[in-house]
C-alpha cells in the first residue's frame, strides 16, 4: 500500500479516503482450473457441510448420549475407563515396561517423545522434499505411531463388555421417598409386591420403579390383579379391602414423592 | 440499499480489505474435489472447524441447564436428557461432536503430515495446529467429568492419579486441577467446569485465529 505524504484519510482516522476498487488477481495468474472461493466454492462447501450435518444428526438421534447413575465414590466394584481417545495412553500404563516402577517411562517419556516429535516435526524433518516416498524415516515413524495408537486402543477396548457395563449402570434418580411402613397398604405391599418392586418402591431387576407413575387408584387395582406388560396376572393375593389400601398407599407415596 | 449501508460502514471502518482476506481469493485446482475427487482429504480441516462450531453452540445451550455442583450436576443433566424439549438432541450433538471432532482433527493432521505441508514456511502453523489438538484433548478430558455420573467420576480419579504420579510437579498439578490433594469432589467439578467452559475455549479461539490468519497469509500448500 502507498504510504507517506499526500495520503488522504477519513477524519482523523487511519482509514484512507481515496477509494481504490479491489480488482481480484487475474485467473491466468493461477495454474490449472481455479475457482473463486466466494461464492462458487463456498456454496459447494456449504452443500458438503449440509450432508455432513444430516448424517451427524442421524447419529445423535439413533444413539442418545449415554448417562450412567450419579457418581458414587463408594462403588469399589466400578471398572473405571477414560473416553475412547485416551484409551491408548491408559492401556500403555498397564504394561510392565511402562507402568508400576517404570511409570515415568510410560506416562511421560514415551508419550512425551511421541507428541513432542509431532509438535516439532517441521524441525526434525527439514528436507525440501514433500512427497511421502522421498522421506521414508519421517513417514515410517508416523505410521508406527498411528498403528501403535490404534492397536493400543483396540487392546484396551476389546475385552470390555460395553453393553453389560451400560446395563449395570443405568441412570436411576435416587428417590427421596420416605415409605410409610405404618400404612396398612404397606403390609399388603410387603406380601404381594415387595419381592419384585423393592422395599422402597424403587423397582429392581425384575420390575420397574413404582415412583413417578401416573396411574389412578382404580388403574393400579386393575394392574395388581391383571398384570401389565411383563408383569403376570394374579400377583396380588388378598381381599378387595386390602387391594384398595394397597392402591391408595402407592398413590399417596407417589404424591408425596412428587412434592 | 444494502450497497449504501456497506459503503457507509466501509467509509468509517474500511472493511473492504477484511472482506478480501476472508472471502475474495482463488481456490486452486488441486484442492478442489470437483476437479480431483481425491482432494476430499482437504475437507477434514474445514469439517473440524464445522464440528467445533457445533460444539460451541450446543455447549452454550447446555450451560443454560447445567449446574456445576455435585448435588445437582447429575440431576440437571438427567433433567435435560429426559424432560427438556430437544435436550437429548443438543446433549447428543455435544457428546458425539466431541468424538467426531477428534476424528476429524486426526484425519486433518494425517493429511498435512503425509503431504509434508508443514515444511517451510508453514512450521509455525503446524505447531499451532498441534497445540489445537492438545487443547481439544483437554476439552474432552474436562468435559467428561461434568455429567458427574459414575464413568465420569472414576475416569477423572484415574486421570488425577496419573497426574499425581508425575515426579516433582505431580502433587501440585493434581491439587491445581482437583482443588484438593486428596478429595475428588465439589472443587474438582467447579474447576473442571471453569477449565472446560472458560480457559480452554479462550485458548482454542486464540489458536484458531492464529491458524486461520496464517493460512490466509501463507496460502494453501501447492500440489505434491
Amino acid at each position: 500500500m502507498k504510504k507517506g505524504k499526500g495520503m488522504q484519510f477519513v477524519g482523523d482516522s487511519r482509514i484512507t479516503a481515496d477509494k481504490k476498487k479491489f480488482i481480484p488477481k487475474d485467473y491466468s495468474e493461477y495454474p490449472g482450473k481455479t475457482e473463486a472461493f466466494w461464492p462458487n466454492f463456498l456454496l459447494k462447501e456449504w452443500l458438503v457441510g449440509a450432508v455432513f450435518l444430516v448424517g451427524f444428526l442421524c447419529l445423535t438421534v439413533a444413539h442418545p448420549a449415554p448417562l450412567e447413575g450419579p457418581a458414587d465414590p463408594t462403588d469399589a466394584a466400578y471398572l473405571p475407563l477414560p473416553d475412547w481417545y485416551f484409551l491408548f495412553l491408559y492401556q500403555l500404563l498397564k504394561y510392565e515396561f511402562a507402568g508400576g516402577t517404570y511409570f515415568v517411562l510410560g506416562a511421560m517419556v514415551i508419550p512425551g517423545l511421541a507428541f513432542g516429535g509431532l509438535l516439532l516435526a517441521p524441525f526434525l524433518d527439514t528436507g525440501a522434499n514433500r512427497r511421502p516416498t522421498k522421506r521414508p524415516i519421517t513417514v515410517s515413524l508416523m505410521l508406527l505411531g498411528v498403528v501403535s495408537v490404534i492397536w493400543l486402543t483396540w487392546e484396551a477396548a476389546d475385552h470390555v463388555d460395553w453393553e453389560a457395563k451400560a446395563e449395570q449402570n443405568k441412570p436411576i434418580p435416587e428417590t427421596a421417598v420416605e415409605v410409610d411402613t405404618e400404612d396398612p397398604g404397606y403390609a399388603v405391599y410387603e406380601n404381594s409386591c415387595l419381592q419384585c418392586h423393592g422395599d422402597s418402591l424403587g423397582g429392581g431387576a425384575a420390575a420397574p420403579s413404582l415412583i413417578g407413575i401416573e396411574y389412578t387408584v382404580e388403574e393400579i387395582k386393575t394392574i395388581a390383579v391383571e398384570g401389565i406388560d411383563t408383569m403376570p396376572a394374579g400377583q396380588f393375593q388378598g381381599t378387595d379391602e386390602e387391594l384398595q389400601q394397597l392402591a391408595e398407599f402407592i398413590v399417596s407415596t407417589n404424591e408425596q414423592a412428587a412434592e | 440499499m444494502l450497497q449504501k449501508i456497506y459503503d457507509w460502514i466501509d467509509e468509517r471502518v474500511d472493511i473492504t480489505p477484511l472482506w478480501r482476506d476472508i472471502a475474495d481469493h482463488e481456490v486452486p485446482e488441486h484442492v478442489n474435489p470437483a476437479h480431483h475427487f481425491s482432494a476430499f482429504v482437504y475437507c477434514f480441516g474445514g469439517l473440524t472447524f464445522f464440528v467445533t462450531v457445533i460444539q460451541v453452540l450446543s455447549g452454550m445451550f447446555l450451560t443454560m441447564y447445567y449446574v456445576p455442583d455435585i448435588e445437582n450436576a447429575w440431576k440437571s443433566v438427567y433433567y435435560l436428557q429426559t424432560e427438556v424439549a430437544h435436550g437429548q438432541i443438543v446433549r447428543g450433538m455435544h457428546h458425539w461432536g466431541a468424538s467426531v471432532v477428534i476424528v476429524m482433527l486426526f484425519l486433518h493432521t494425517l493429511r498435512v503430515f503425509f503431504q509434508g505441508a508443514y515444511k517451510k514456511p508453514r512450521e509455525l502453523n503446524w505447531m499451532v495446529g498441534v497445540l489445537i489438538f492438545f487443547v481439544m484433548l483437554g476439552l474432552g478430558l474436562t468435559g467428561y467429568l461434568l455429567p458427574w455420573d459414575n464413568k465420569a467420576y472414576f475416569a477423572t480419579q484415574v486421570t488425577l492419579e496419573i497426574a499425581e504420579g508425575v515426579p516433582f510437579i505431580g502433587e501440585a498439578t493434581k491439587t491445581l486441577l482437583a482443588g484438593d490433594p486428596e478429595i475428588v469432589g465439589a472443587q474438582t467439578l467447579t474447576r473442571f467446569f471453569a477449565i472446560h467452559v472458560f480457559f480452554l475455549p479462550a485458548a482454542l479461539f486464540g489458536l484458531m485465529a492464529a491458524h486461520f490468519i496464517m493460512i490466509r497469509k501463507q496460502g494453501i500448500s501447492g500440489p505434491l
